[in-house]
């Protein structure tokens, strides 16, 4: 019996069109647009001005605070502006404008393919490294990882799980990344277990990619500590405290950080950029983008420089279907939708989904039924349609006794809703409400 | 028989009374008679907009308070402070009446749309959601979170323009519309003489052109109404204009200079000769003038207010 | 602009789950049940079921159009299933009139007074069963024979397995195969213990309930019942019996799990359960009523939001 998660979980249809897709390599465009903010936390600030010649992996932004990542140059021209972009969550957010030059890349980069094994740098000195590369968590939460694996005082990791089950429909991009830099994965886990000094990791997959488990499992045999363990498949996996409790059968408590349980997640998208940082001086300036959706001519997995404009990947996978009626940054439960495609590919952008007008629409909202059906799937075993109507009445108390500050905004319980009830929408306004008013009160 | 039942129903009436004299004479609470009669008073419509929790909290502060400096009624005003101003024979601070305004004049016509909002009409689901369904992420979204603040239904959204409208007669300044509208648009403004105020219906922060470009009616930041301003009440910042209305005069200088319409003045009488300072008035959607056109009748939710210029002279289109 | 882009918040694919398809979902899981009161009761189920069906569907349109002025829901099915439980609740002899009142008393009181579907606090069926029980109780407590196919209003009658039980002539009980088949007088569609498992089975294979409401409300009859029994065997009849007869099979698997009037917990279903299976058997045995299921599936219906506030589903991290 494959190990999951233990409470609540849905079964979406997988639609992993582009699985078995080989990664190509996407044309850099004429203008890429690399944002500031990527990452959660301080928006970095920008080191290079107007007229600025910049190489492949130049420094433009540093780390605006502890809670911040590098950001560097995808694309070697020059700085034609830093002036605000409209970025996926259609707001204004500022931006570096780099118009491309050729393709030359900063000396310290070995860009040779060869696989470098060994690391002789200290826990310390790798940290280091990874922050200077500006590595944020792949999977899309874009968490700075030096953060992470600095924990505070107090607690020690035990074991370091590798989050590589995909379990958001549609998405291939990790799939794809472990079917042909399986070995680089496998260095960069190791490199992520010396950075926290820890003797053991396990690579969480879903067993919906029988080659990667295989894959990977053949060659893991060489590497000490590394486990290859496949996993039911349920959505929401991904979830961070879901996979710790698959895979180690911990429940973080409410509200504490999974490094509690002793258990420090990465993505596996991660892992790879750790090796690249480390072993090749890369800085992550390019990733794995999956452009899919049913209309799709060629849907795709495509290494993609940061900064260019999602357009451009649309256009290379067979461009825009007709009836094009949502195109999601992400995957469908949890990716954003975009009001335009000139938005740029980031750090975290995992996917492009392109959804036709009839999958796009909303159904009409009927009330509750108490089914309960939302109760049986919430991953987090919480009320959400209790959630629900506290916040639509504004009964932030109720709301927060009933937990819905620990509400991992997965999605299930809308994506289950018989009533077509848009309970993830409300649940989110009450979980900012309720973080904000927590927050009030303790300072 | 009927003796029986009666006597014991009589003795198990009296016991209870007895009880019920005991326990109230035990856990009796004093309170200060006053605070009903303030509470009385009061309109009771327990808006909050005082800052405390309801019309009886309000009333136990006034009564507790050493001077009544500082605590309005924004429902009730000045003739409501006054009457309890008597009841506790303190002196009543001095108001002045307020009202919300809304600052967006971002049209169907003037704002064209670029995508379509398909999640839970709510403001603040779709502002967390992403920036608004058309260029400008600060114009008002008309899903109607103030309408449903408002305790008074002095606030509506109209279906024209899809913008938010205040009835000024309803308006009693409590803001709670204030802190509803997550983009901060509505503000509260002095209600002026004759309800007369100027103020700019824009809160656009991008650059002029920008701006232009996602709705015709923004503030583009030139400036010219500060430089026009004779009281030094306009300051530009952030790419937009603001009037600072304990030092406006009313003199309507700026609305005549500003290139977009983006500044209004409501209930003022027509002026007497077409000013040439001010050739954009035909394209523009603001004029002060009480065009009681069709469209505005058919907008406005209270008809009687149609034949005033209201805010909805907005509406008038170009 | 035609071709604007839609934006929403996530998520952005839905399961395809719909009202409609849970309650048609039920409606199917009812047949086996409808076709054995058919074999046994003929033309006089037919006539209860069709017009129970179409009046609540008919009340249902016009409450919603002409009083609460909304648009009327009812392909949902959720009137369809209430017509069709209110009649499966019913003896096959009951004259037109008194079903039509009984419809009324589902869908006006039951449902629509407190805002239609979702907002009901008592499962609408019930409320109409038990408001024709109190108001009609000769008409409810006298059951035909089966076998008579042709026959409706002028059905000949006899005593259910309960009342047999509650007046003491056990030597009359059908043999317990007959009472499985459902080859016993009762309630049109409460007859057949195997025709309602089926459904259950149906049920829970379309994930529409799970199973704690229904095994552990047949679970505590046994149990409680089969204590009794042992007490006491001269008294009272054996647990099997119990789990067999009356509406205890219909009820459990079909009316207590009910979505709007059931808990949501799953600790607390079991809470529900337990309640009406300790109410149903109390009543059996000492009540004066032979039959309990109705008044114990509505006291527990009113306990639901109780049991809701008290009883949480088991919350992440919250302890293992």
């Amino acid at each position: 019996m494959l190990r999951t998660f233990r409470i609540g979980g849905i079964h979406p249809p997988e639609n992993k069109l582009s699985a078995g897709k080989k990664i190509t390599a996407l044309d850099t465009p004429k203008q890429v647009v690399i944002p500031l903010g990527q990452h959660i936390g301080a928006p970095a600030q920008a080191v290079v001005k107007k007229g600025d010649l910049v190489k492949v992996g130049t420094l433009l932004a540093k780390a605006g605070g502890f809670v911040s990542a590098n950001i560097h140059s995808s694309v070697s021209g020059k700085v034609n502006k830093i002036d605000d972009v409209v970025d996926a969550s259609g707001y204004r957010r500022p931006a570096i404008y780099i118009d491309v030059e050729g393709d030359e890349w900063e000396e310290t980069i070995d860009q040779s393919a060869t696989l470098v094994k060994e690391c002789a740098l200290s826990s310390k000195e790798i940290i280091d490294k990874i922050a200077a590369a500006g590595i944020v968590g792949m999977g899309g939460a874009t968490f700075p990882t030096q953060v992470k694996l600095m924990p505070p005082p107090g607690n020690k990791a035990e074991i370091v799980i590798i989050n590589a089950v995909e379990c958001e429909p549609y998405l291939t991009a990790d799939h794809s990344l472990m079917l042909e830099k399986g070995e680089e994965i496998l260095v960069g886990v190791s490199i992520l277990m010396k950075a926290v000094n820890v003797s053991r990791a396990v690579i969480g997959i879903e067993n919906n990619k029988p080659d990667a488990i295989a894959h990977l499992r053949k060659l893991a045999a060489d590497y000490k500590g590394i486990e290859i363990m496949p996993l039911q498949m349920k959505y929401p996996q991904g979830g961070e405290k879901q996979l710790i409790d698959a895979v180690i059968r911990r429940q973080v408590k409410s509200g504490a950080l999974p490094i509690s349980e002793g258990a420090l997640v990465q993505n596996v998208g991660t892992a790879y950029a750790v090796y690249e940082a480390v072993q090749k001086n890369k800085p992550l300036f390019e990733r794995v983008v999956t452009v899919t959706g049913k209309a799709l001519t060629s849907p795709s997995n495509f290494l993609v420089r940061i900064g260019t404009p999602i357009r451009c990947l649309i256009d290379a996978a067979g461009g825009m279907p007709e009836n094009t009626g949502k195109i999601i940054s992400g995957g469908p439960m949890m990716g954003k939708a975009l009001a335009s495609v000139d938005a740029p590919v980031c750090k975290g952008s995992s996917g492009v989904l392109l959804l036709t007008r009839e999958e796009s629409v909303r159904k009409p909202a009927r009330d509750c039924i108490r089914c309960a059906k939302c109760v049986n799937v919430c991953p987090m075993g919480l009320n959400p349609t209790l959630l629900m109507t506290a916040t639509e009445f504004q009964n932030w108390e109720l709301a927060e006794k009933n937990h819905i500050t620990d509400c991992i905004e997965c999605g299930s319980c809308s994506y289950t809703c018989p009533a077509n009830r848009p309970l993830l929408d409300r649940i989110r306004l009450g979980k900012g409400k309720v973080m904000g008013i927590i927050r009030a009160r303790k300072s | 028989m009927i003796l029986i039942a009666v006597i014991s129903l009589g003795a198990i009436g009296a016991v209870g009374a007895v009880f019920l004299y005991a326990a109230s004479k035990k856990f009796e609470v004093y309170e200060d008679p006053r605070v009903a009669q303030v509470q009385g008073v009061l309109p009771g419509a327990n808006c909050g907009g005082c800052g405390y929790p309801g019309c009886a909290g309000f009333a136990g502060a006034c009564v507790k308070a050493d001077s009544l400096d500082g605590m309005l009624c924004p429902v009730g005003g000045g003739p409501v402070m006054a009457k309890i101003a008597t009841i506790l024979g303190k002196e009543a601070g001095s108001t002045e009446p307020m009202v919300a305004v809304v600052r967006c004049n971002g049209t169907c016509q003037a704002r064209p749309r670029t995508s379509t909002y398909d999640g839970t009409k709510s403001c603040a689901i779709a502002s967390a959601t992403y920036g608004g369904e058309t260029g400008c992420s600060y114009g008002c979204l008309g899903y109607g979170d103030c309408v449903n603040a408002c305790a008074f239904d002095a606030i509506h959204i109209n279906p024209i323009t899809g913008i938010a409208e205040v009835d000024e007669e309803k308006c009693t300044s409590c803001g709670a519309c204030v802190k509803a509208c997550p983009k901060n648009i509505i503000e509260l403004r002095k209600k002026g003489p004759k309800s007369r105020r100027v103020f700019v219906s824009c809160v656009n922060k991008d650059k002029g052109a920008v701006a232009r470009k996602a709705c015709t009616n923004a503030c583009i930041g030139c400036g010219k109404c500060a430089k026009e301003c004779p009281f030094e009440a306009i300051t530009v910042t952030n790419n937009v204009a603001y009037i600072d209305y304990t030092k406006c005069r009313l003199c309507r200088k700026c609305e005549a200079v500003c290139p977009t319409g983006a500044i209004h003045a409501l209930n003022f009488p027509p002026r007497k000769e077409a000013a040439p300072a001010q050739p954009k008035e035909a394209t523009s959607g603001a004029t002060s003038q009480p065009k009681a056109t069709a469209v505005k009748e058919a907008a406005s939710v209270k008809p009687e207010a149609a034949p005033k210029a209201t805010m909805e002279d907005k509406t008038s289109l170009n | 602009m035609e071709n604007n882009l839609y934006v929403s918040p996530s998520p952005h694919i839905h399961g395809g789950d719909s009202i409609s398809k849970n309650m048609y979902g039920v409606l199917i899981a009812l047949i086996p049940a409808f076709l054995v009161s058919l074999y046994f009761f003929g033309l006089g189920a037919l006539i209860v079921t069709v017009t129970s069906v179409l009046a609540c569907v008919v009340f249902e349109y016009l409450i919603q159009r002409f009083l609460m002025k909304k648009e009327p829901t009812i392909c949902d099915g959720s009137a369809i299933l209430t017509g069709v439980l209110l009649a499966f609740n019913l003896p096959s002899n009951l004259p037109v009139w008194i079903i039509i009142i009984g419809a009324l008393a589902a869908i006006g009181i039951g449902k629509m007074s407190f805002g239609g579907l979702g907002n009901n606090i008592f499962n609408p069926a019930l409320v109409g069963r038990v408001f024709l029980l109190i108001s009609f109780p000769a008409q409810m407590t006298t059951w035909p024979e089966p076998g008579q196919l042709t026959a409706y209003t002028d059905a000949t009658t006899g005593a259910t397995v309960l009342s047999l039980i509650n007046e003491g002539q056990l030597d009359k009980i059908p043999t317990l195969i007959d009472m499985l088949i459902g080859e016993m007088g009762g309630s049109l569609g409460e007859v057949s213990a195997i025709a309602l498992l089926l459904g259950f089975a149906f049920l829970l294979w379309k994930k529409i309930i799970t199973w704690h409401i229904p095994v552990s409300i047949l679970a505590t009859v046994f149990v409680f019942t089969g204590i009794m029994h042992l007490v006491n065997p001269a008294q009272y009849a054996s647990p099997l019996l119990h789990l067999l007869s009356g509406g205890l099979m219909l009820g459990a698997i079909f009316m207590a799990t009910d979505y709007v009037t059931s808990p949501m917990s799953k600790n607390g279903m079991i809470v529900y359960g337990v309640g009406i299976g300790l109410l149903t058997s109390v009543i059996r045995l000492f009540g004066s009523y032979p039959e309990g299921m109705s008044f114990a599936i509505l006291i527990m219906n009113a306990l639901t939001p109780l049991i809701n506030s008290y009883i949480k589903p088991k919350h992440f991290g919250g302890g293992k």
